[in-house]
């Protein structure tokens, strides 16, 4: 049969495609993705001739899970729609979310500040023209309580973007549930923690990787026993996306960090079985629709794979690949904003087509500042309509089977692996970060794309082609970082008058004493927030025992 | 006398706390690629740290790559040591996710030009090389 195709193809392109070719060319020599692999003019069952349904492809819900994870997928229950917010002060933030929440958003997800992500409390001087900018400033439980005031936690769940201190805003969220009258197991939500794409990509980083494998397998301990129900990571391709990888990268690196999380779980002493089902992972999704499907159905397998095979998880919740997609922000243009609801629209249509858990869209204004309000609203109805209005969820991986599709998630499958096993090689994710290999895969990859866009050989709507006057931008959300930063300092100054002083120094003391030693830091740290300590003082004591990374900058 | 003597010495800086350094790499590589000697101070500079690296390596110019909206505290901070140096001979250029509403700030401050998301780096390249004609 594929041989007959084969033939017949050969024919078809001598007889018709050589002369529609003679006649006009093609308008390229090669077309690629936007990652930059090539792509053919036509793919056929003869491209997928080892495709063996059961093995690869199988049914939604079972192994290896290609069609997606769930046996009814969208039919039983949407993806969460989870718009990242958060700005400003805790009592702002806060209204953003009932805001959000009131006009049909399904989950919180907490954007911090940067001083609050560094482990900086707002009064300390690094924080200087940052506090409230880029996220919300959380400086102790105070703020915390403030944040989700009147937000049941018990019904919400809630995904915070926090890594190296992640453990410290994890154990406030349990504090302010606790306070709440929700018992920790009835909390639900996701703290992304990944430390090691922090090192890669963000570069959000405080500890060295060492102390920083040590807090994340403490916290797999911990909330597998205590919250059981929270994902205790979210390991993220996002950033290394943003960063400039290409999709394939993306997918590989994510795996890889993923494969090293586990090791260090296992390395703790924990059952796999024990912490795998509450790994998570976060997606990018980029303009190239059926690169960005081929990529989630790749990363599917390819996971389940290595939790089976590698790591002989049992539980076939192990096995599944759950994952939260983000639309592009780097794909967002600061021209002609209005075009970005429309490359939000595709991105949104491809994390949806490759089967997510949950996703959030991007606001049009974001090339130029934290989204307004309206943007805010119009980035959440995007998913609504696509939800309720386009009919892409009445059936389940309905791109599966396209010999396009599956030609293209086998060999993104097989680049994928190309990758993890030089990883492997080199000892490692973290042997492979010491030596600057994913992060020099970044930039290679940044530069070829900055440069096919100065060449035209990418078109960018607005930016290198379609160009046109602009009108005035339109208003944008403005944060006066200094007036937030005096709001902070105030609450600051008031707390700790009014606080225990000597309980908060007797609970740092015993933290410090556990990171000396080998216990779990999570009951300290807790003990610690209760008696409100700030972020700053707690991460200072980590800081202080375990060193800061120092990066070894190239370009 | 410097090997390098008669090309231009940038300093790209990433000032403040945020990570995100793909366009100041991206950049750094452009600039060096258009024959210029590159300077990167590496991430979470203070201004301090940036004015005193742009004086040692005598610099022609200081490019700062910032992302986190907190360029109307770190562009003027810069601006004013330069001149408490006596280094305002330096060309002070911007890139970043910079609202159009500042930048006339930050030019009236002494900022020679913003780049916003989309420059293409041959116009960054191109505005530079104008500038420091003659040098």
């Amino acid at each position: 049969m594929n041989d007959r195709i084969k033939k017949e193809k050969e024919r078809w392109k001598n007889k018709m495609v050589d002369s529609a070719v003679k006649r006009h060319l093609e308008r390229k020599e090669l077309f690629t993705t936007v990652s930059g692999k090539p792509i053919k003019d036509l793919y056929t069952p003869a491209d997928i001739p080892e495709i063996d349904y059961l093995k690869k492809l199988s049914f939604p819900g079972m192994y290896p899970f290609t069609r997606g994870i769930k046996a009814t997928m969208y039919r039983g229950r949407l993806w969460t729609m989870r718009q990242f917010s958060g700005f400003a002060t805790a009592e702002e933030s806060n209204r953003r979310y009932r805001l959000l929440l009131e006009r049909g958003q399904t989950g919180l997800s907490v954007a911090f500040d940067l001083p609050t992500l560094m482990g900086y409390d707002s009064d300390h001087l690094l924080a200087i023209g940052e506090v409230g900018k880029c996220g919300v400033a959380v400086d102790s439980l105070q703020d915390m309580e403030t944040l989700f005031d009147g937000i049941p936690l018990g019904k919400v769940t809630t995904s915070m973007t926090i890594n190296a201190p992640a453990a410290i805003l994890l154990a406030m969220y349990i504090a302010v549930a606790e306070k709440q009258g929700v018992k920790p197991d009835h909390i639900g939500g996701t703290v992304q923690n990944d430390i090691l794409k922090e090192y890669i990509a963000q570069k959000e980083w405080i500890f060295p990787p060492l102390p920083s494998m040590r807090i994340i397998t403490d916290m797999f301990a911990y909330c597998s026993k205590e919250i059981p129900r929270w994902n205790t990571i979210s390991i993220s391709g996002y950033h290394i996306r943003e960063a400039g990888a290409t999709a394939v990268q993306e997918l590989a690196f994510t795996l890889a960090d993923g494969i090293a999380y586990a090791q260090a779980g296992i390395d703790a002493g924990l059952e796999i079985d024990e912490f795998a089902p509450r790994l998570s992972f976060f997606f990018n999704s980029h303009n190239d629709l059926f690169e960005e499907v081929a990529k989630f159905r790749a990363a599917r397998r390819i996971w389940a794979k290595v939790m089976k095979e590698r790591f002989k998880a049992k539980k076939e919740r192990s096995w599944w690949l759950r994952f939260h997609t983000q639309t592009a922000g780097c794909s967002l243009t600061a021209q002609q904003i209005e075009n970005n609801i429309v490359r939000v629209t595709i991105q949104a249509l491809a994390g949806i087509l490759g089967g997510t858990q949950s996703l959030h869209t991007n606001s049009k204004d974001e090339a130029l500042a934290v989204p307004a309000e309206e943007a805010a609203t119009t980035a959440l109805r995007t998913q609504q309509i696509l939800a309720y209005e386009s009919g892409v969820v009445n059936t389940i991986d309905p791109l599966g089977g396209s010999y396009f599709v599956e030609k293209l998630t086998d060999e993104m499958e097989e680049e994928a692996w190309g990758y993890i096993n030089k990883i492997d090689e080199m000892g490692g994710m973290i042997a492979a970060i010491e030596r600057g290999f994913p992060q020099k895969e970044i930039m290679e990859a940044a530069y070829r794309y900055q440069q096919a866009i100065e060449k035209k050989e990418k078109i960018i709507v607005g930016v290198n082609e379609f160009l046109m006057e602009e009108e005035e931008q339109p208003p944008f959300l403005m944060i006066d970082s200094e007036v937030e930063r005096a709001k902070q300092i105030k609450k600051l100054q008031a707390l700790r008058s009014k606080r225990n002083n000597s309980k908060v120094k007797e609970c740092l003391k015993r933290l410090r004493l556990a990171a000396r030693g080998k216990e779990n830091l999570m009951p300290f740290i807790l003990e610690s927030v209760k008696a409100y300590a700030f972020l700053g003082e707690i991460v200072d004591v980590l800081r202080e025992e375990f060193g800061e990374y120092q990066e070894p900058s190239v370009f | 006398m410097s090997p390098s003597k008669g090309k231009i010495r940038v300093l790209i800086a990433k000032p403040g706390l945020d990570g995100h350094d793909r366009g100041a790499k991206i950049i750094a590589r452009a600039f060096r690629d258009a024959g210029m000697e590159v300077i990167y101070t590496g991430l979470r500079q203070t201004p301090e740290q940036i004015v005193t690296a742009a004086i040692q390596e005598d610099v022609d110019v200081i490019g700062i790559s910032i992302l986190s909206g907190a360029h109307l505290y770190i562009f003027p901070r810069i601006i004013e040591l330069l001149k408490e140096k006596g280094a305002t001979d330096m060309l002070v250029i911007g890139g970043g996710i910079i609202p159009e509403i500042d930048i006339p700030k930050l030019k009236q401050m002494g900022v020679a030009e913003i780049f916003t998301p989309g420059t293409l780096t041959s116009n960054a390249i191109e505005f530079v090389k104008e500038k420091l004609q003659g040098k």
